[in-house]
C-alpha cells in the first residue's frame, strides 16, 4: 500500500468518527444546513492536508479549530451581505450575568421544551458566546480543549460560558413569560 | 469571594472544572449567599434540561460520502511494471518530470495565495469589535513575554512609536491551521497587523507587497520567521513600516 493510501486510512480512522460533532458545531455557527455541509467538507480537506504535521492536541479540538477558521472566512464573506451574522459582543456585554427574577428563583423551574425550540434559543446567542456554549454543552469539550480550539485562555472560556448561559436562561425565561 | 466572581466560577463548579481549593471557596460563598445559591440551582436545572434534550445534528449521508470520495482511493488497476517498460520509457519519464515541475510550481503559488487570503481574513476578523487584542500594552516588555508558552516561536515585539507606528498589543490568531502570533500597531487610526510564524528556511526573503480585497500585505522572511504585515494604509507607508521594523530588528540583534 502506498504512503498516501496509508495516510488516508489513518486519517479516516482518526477523523471521520467526529463527523457528527464537527457538523453539529457547523450548524450552530452558520445556522444554515448547506453552508454547514460545505464548511465541514472544507474542514476535512484542510485537516487531511495538514494531517502529516498533526501532533495533537486531541483530534476533536484540532478539527474544531480548523472548522472555526473555515467558518470565520464564511462570516467575512457574509459580512458583505445584508444578512450578515453580526458579531456583537457589545450588545452581549450588556446582558447582566444574572437577572433579578420577581418569582422566587428557588421555585422557578424551566419547562421542558422540544429540541427545536431550544436549538432556536441557542442559535440566537451572539458570538463568541454561542461557540463556547456549543463546544461545552453539546460537544462536551473540557475548558482546556475549548481554549485550544478557540485559541483563547481558559479564563476567557470560563467568563464566556458564564455569560452564554446567563443569556440563554434570560431568553428562555423571557419566552416562557411571554407564552404564559 | 465576591458575588461577581462566584457568578462566573459557579459554572466551573457545575462542570467539575475547579480544583479542590477553589471549589471549597465557591461552595463557602454559596452557603452564605442565597442569591448565588439560587443562581447555581437555576443553572443546574437548565443544564439538566439541556442534557435531557438531543441538541446534536447528524451529518447527512451524502456529506459523509463526499468526504470519503475526496480521500485517496486504492486504484483498481495499477499499471504493471512491464507495461511501463514497454512504453517509450525515456520520453515519458522526461515529460512526466516536466509536468510534475509545472504542477509543483502551480501548487506552491496556490498555497501562497490561499495563505495570503487567510492572512487578509484574519486581519478583517481582528477589525471586528473586541477581537483586535488579547494583551493590551504599548510596552514591548509586556507584550513579548505574553506570547511565551502560547506559540512555538517568540515573535519579535518592537516598539516603533518613535518612528510613527504605535505598538498597541498582541493577539493569538489562526492561519493555515496553526496558532500564529499577531503584533498589533496603529498608524493614526489605521490598524497594522504583523503576523509572525515559524518557517524551516533561514534565508532572507526580501519584502514583497501584494494587494487583496483592498488591503496591502507585505511579506518577507528573516532568521527562520515568516512575516506578513497587513493594513489598509498605502503601500508606501506599509513599506516604510517594514523598513523601520527590519532596521530596528537588526539593531536589536546587533545591540
Amino acid at each position: 500500500m502506498s504512503d498516501d493510501l496509508q495516510k488516508a486510512q489513518r486519517f479516516r480512522e482518526a477523523a471521520l468518527p467526529y463527523l457528527d460533532d464537527v457538523y453539529t458545531l457547523a450548524r450552530y455557527l452558520l445556522r444554515d444546513a448547506s453552508d454547514a455541509e460545505d464548511a465541514v467538507q472544507e474542514c476535512y480537506l484542510r485537516a487531511l492536508k495538514h494531517f502529516d504535521s498533526y501532533r495533537g492536541p486531541a483530534m476533536k479540538p484540532w478539527l474544531f479549530a480548523i472548522l472555526r477558521n473555515v467558518c470565520n472566512a464564511e462570516y467575512a464573506r457574509r459580512a458583505h451581505r445584508p444578512s450578515a451574522i453580526e458579531d456583537t459582543p457589545s450588545a452581549a456585554e450588556q446582558t447582566p450575568l444574572w437577572q433579578e427574577s420577581e418569582a422566587s428563583p428557588e421555585t422557578e423551574v424551566l419547562r421542558s421544551r422540544d429540541a427545536g425550540a431550544i436549538r432556536k434559543l441557542i442559535d440566537a446567542l451572539a458570538e463568541p458566546f454561542k461557540e463556547t456554549f456549543v463546544l461545552r454543552e453539546i460537544n462536551n469539550l473540557s475548558y482546556r480543549e475549548i481554549a485550544e480550539a478557540a485559541g483563547v485562555p481558559v479564563g476567557t472560556v470560563m467568563s464566556r460560558l458564564a455569560r452564554a448561559r446567563a443569556m440563554l436562561r434570560a431568553a428562555w425565561t423571557a419566552e416562557e413569560e411571554h407564552s404564559r | 469571594m465576591t458575588c461577581d466572581e462566584a457568578r462566573i466560577l459557579l459554572h466551573a463548579l457545575l462542570d467539575n472544572e475547579l480544583d479542590a481549593g477553589h471549589a471549597r471557596e465557591v461552595e463557602a460563598h454559596i452557603a452564605s449567599c442565597p442569591e448565588c445559591a439560587a443562581e447555581l440551582a437555576a443553572q443546574r436545572e437548565m443544564q439538566r434540561v439541556l442534557a435531557d434534550t438531543d441538541l446534536r445534528y447528524t451529518a447527512p449521508a451524502s456529506l459523509r460520502s463526499r468526504i470519503e470520495a475526496s480521500l485517496p482511493q486504492p486504484q483498481r488497476q495499477q499499471p504493471t511494471r512491464r507495461s511501463v517498460l514497454r512504453g517509450f520509457a525515456m520520453g515519458s519519464a522526461v515529460s512526466a518530470l516536466a509536468a510534475s515541475g509545472v504542477v509543483a510550481l502551480v501548487l506552491r503559488q496556490d498555497d501562497q495565495q490561499r495563505i495570503l487570503s487567510e492572512v487578509v481574513s484574519a486581519h478583517l476578523r481582528s477589525l471586528q469589535a473586541g477581537h483586535l487584542i488579547d494583551v493590551v500594552s504599548t510596552d514591548q516588555h509586556t507584550v513579548k513575554p505574553w506570547f511565551n508558552g502560547k506559540l512555538d516561536v517568540a515573535p519579535p515585539v518592537i516598539d516603533l512609536t518613535a518612528q510613527g507606528f504605535t505598538l498597541v498589543g498582541g493577539r493569538l490568531d489562526y492561519i493555515d491551521a496553526r496558532a500564529i502570533g499577531a503584533v498589533v500597531y496603529k498608524r493614526r487610526q489605521h490598524v497594522i497587523n504583523l503576523f509572525v510564524s515559524q518557517t524551516s528556511s533561514t534565508e532572507h526573503r526580501p519584502p514583497k507587497t501584494q494587494t487583496m480585497q483592498g488591503f496591502n500585505c507585505r511579506r518577507w522572511g528573516e532568521r527562520g520567521l515568516n512575516f506578513w504585515a497587513v493594513s489598509d494604509i498605502g503601500a508606501d507607508e506599509l513599506a516604510e513600516f517594514v523598513d523601520k521594523f527590519e532596521a530596528a530588528m537588526k539593531a536589536n540583534v546587533e545591540g
